[in-house]
């Protein structure tokens, strides 16, 4: 009985890196709950009202508190509380005995079946937010309100965790996050990267096999939630988190230094943007301005499409925020790994060589156009670029130049300020880098996630392919150095945006290759500019 | 865009359809908008979809949103009241003006 719990290793991907030590904290909701006394039909209706008033007030603090973009989806949802139909069916339930518990949850449970059951993905998507609401006012009833003293230090372990239960929580009380759902593509796991919290998604593990309070490793750099651990690997993570810390601290000193290569090559380090809340804790001095803004946040949100005055302005605190530096923005990736509701097709069999980035939005020129015009207006009004992504044939880039031509035009009859931007391609299509000569755009960004994909035909989220998935193979950089030279010989910047760009150990064949402007993660900032420091070009570079 | 603003059933009754042409419908957004709208006026003010025959209280959201009315579907306004025709007419102009959003012209 005294016998120490033995180790267990649970495993799971990936949706932030990094590596945490620290209690489990398990995020329950009431449905796990204890039966409550039975009181009167009128005292259960009052608790009900009650919950459902104090949720409402929850959420109106929060979307007091929350960006814009977040305080929509919060809206909505105290829209639907305030709204009288939404208990009616439980307080009848109430009324007929049931308890003010069962009642709200069937009730609910009914919504959201209703929208799990739509043939529509929009719809269907919604259900998330009924779960929410559902699970919000039934804590309430469960007296949950009153949280157990906020932990310090802990691994925050929950089924899942929609968008408003990420705002709401005080990430300084724990180190990281374990969801038994999600997906890398959510939304939260995009928040979780742009804060730098460690988290782990699709844990191979049922809650109960987890235990409140219990000690656990979570390593978000091999994939893996040990709970129990022993003293060996409680040492080990120990000196592993001591030498990232020392890492940290020393990158940490570049951080506002011009990146430069220990033979006094200067190399432009610039930021990539999935989510402009990030960016308030970084000064733009410390880099040469965005490189890449993955403007699909902007379509991640819960409310629909952003219109064309939420782009503008989102463009526009960009600009602000750069101060008279660059900002390159990539229009719509959506397909791929990151399907959009009601926008991206539903049933491709191969959704990474199907209708994705570009060829979406060519598709869909409704969609397109709003953020054309958009980037138009804010180009006149800054140092905005603009990239198109999955670029395969040239005529797909002309299309796109023609198109933002014609709504730059419409703006100014309109009598708005516009301006055609700088336009740019990604490259991360092969046949794109193979025939780069052909295409006729201002500036290059090699996505290097996608290409070295496509080069190796190895998923990079398949395990079992992982050693092909390898950037430094020599097709791979072949193609590097062939756009990055034809870049040279016709004045236009070449600049390398994936994850490969903030790997140490891949950045002197990069530089080799001839390349000398990189984006990456605003938390791989000072770790890329001291590995510049440290790298000696070769001769032939 | 169909626009027929035409005397109904009773005396007070107004009857107005409108399609809806966002590219996914009437989502959250324009749900909020749309009841909040109907809530302005004394009418009482109900809703459905044209190719259906179940009524939504126009100013619930809760039923507005359960709707799930796709692009292209038309929607079918009745009110009742003193305000009733205003009503109607402000609600059918919303629709058409696609909620104030820019997404789908």
């Amino acid at each position: 009985m005294s016998a120490p719990p033995s180790e267990q290793s649970f495993a799971g991907s990936v949706a932030s890196p990094g590596l945490a030590l620290g209690p489990i904290r398990l995020h329950v909701t009431a449905a796990a709950a204890s039966a409550i006394p039975q009181r009167t039909p009128a005292e259960e209706r009052k608790a009900l009202e009650a919950a459902i008033t104090a949720a409402r007030a929850r959420l109106t603090e929060l979307a007091e508190v929350s960006d814009p973009m977040a305080a929509e989806i919060l809206t909505v949802q105290i829209a639907f509380l305030e709204d009288s139909e939404l208990a009616a069916p439980a307080l009848a339930a109430i009324t007929g005995g049931e308890s003010a518990m069962a009642a709200w949850r069937a009730a609910m449970n009914e919504q959201i079946a209703g929208y799990q059951e739509s043939d529509n993905a929009y719809f269907r998507a919604r259900a998330v937010d009924m779960i929410d609401l559902r699970d919000r006012v039934a804590d309430g009833l469960a007296s949950k309100t009153t949280a157990p003293p906020p932990p310090t230090d802990a691994i925050l372990v929950a089924e899942d965790l929609p968008p408003s239960r990420f705002l709401e929580t005080d990430w300084s009380c724990y180190r990281g996050a374990v969801l038994m759902q999600g997906s890398a593509a959510s939304h939260v796991s995009m928040l979780a990267r742009a804060r730098g919290i460690p988290m782990l998604i699709g844990l191979d593990a049922d809650l109960s096999a987890l235990a409140d309070g219990a000690a656990a490793v979570l390593d978000a750099e091999g994939g893996c939630l040990i709970q129990h651990p022993a003293a060996a690997t409680l040492d080990r993570c120990r000196q592993r988190l001591a030498r990232l810390q020392a890492d940290a601290t020393a990158d940490a000193a570049f951080l506002n230094k011009p990146a430069v290569t220990a033979d006094g090559t200067r190399v432009q380090v610039c930021l990539n943007v999935d989510d402009p809340a990030a960016l308030e804790s970084i000064d733009p001095a410390a880099c040469n301005g965005i490189g890449l803004t993955r403007s699909e946040f902007l379509f991640f949100g819960d409310t629909g499409l952003p219109d064309e005055e939420t782009q503008f302005q989102t463009y526009l605190r960009l600009l602000a925020w750069a101060d008279g530096k660059p900002v390159t923005v990539r229009t719509l990736d959506a397909g791929g790994d990151k399907p959009i509701a009601g926008l991206t097709p539903d049933q491709e069999t191969n959704p990474f060589l199907g209708q994705r980035g570009l060829r979406l939005s060519l598709a869909r020129p409704e969609v397109f156009r709003v953020q054309l015009r958009a980037l138009a207006r804010a180009a006149a009004r800054g140092p905005l670029k603009v990239m198109v992504p999955m670029v395969t044939v040239p005529a797909e880039l002309n299309r796109t130049r023609a198109l933002f031509q014609e709504v730059a035009k419409d703006l100014l009859a309109e009598g708005f300020e516009a301006r055609m931007p700088s336009l740019g391609m990604m490259v991360e299509v092969p046949a794109a880098a193979l025939a780069i000569a052909t295409f006729d755009a201002d500036f290059y960004s090699i996505g290097s996630n996608d290409l070295v994909q496509y080069v190796t035909a190895a998923s990079r989220d398949n395990a079992a392919v992982a050693d092909l998935y390898d950037p430094l193979n020599p097709a791979v950089i072949e193609l590097i150095e062939r756009v990055v030279s034809h870049g040279a010989a016709t004045g236009r910047e070449v600049s390398l945006c994936g994850d490969m760009a903030a790997e140490p150990k891949f950045l002197a064949p990069l530089l080799n290759a001839g390349l000398r402007v990189l984006s990456v993660a605003s938390a791989s900032l000072a770790q890329t500019k001291a590995a510049v420091a440290r790298c000696t070009l070769s001769e032939s570079g | 865009m169909t626009l027929e603003a035409k005397r109904a059933a009773g005396p007070g009754v107004v009857e107005g359809c409108v399609q809806v042409t966002h590219p996914i419908g009437l989502h959250a957004r324009p749900s909020v908008k749309l009841t909040q709208l109907a809530k302005s006026f004394s009418a009482a003010v109900r809703l459905r979809v044209a190719e259906e025959e179940d009524w939504v209280d126009a100013k619930s959201i809760v039923r507005v949103m359960a709707l799930k009315v796709k692009v292209g579907q038309s929607l079918v306004f009745e009110a009742d009241g003193t305000d009733a025709a205003q009503a109607v007419r402000d609600l059918v102009a919303l629709v058409e003006r696609n909620f104030d959003e820019r997404a789908a012209e």
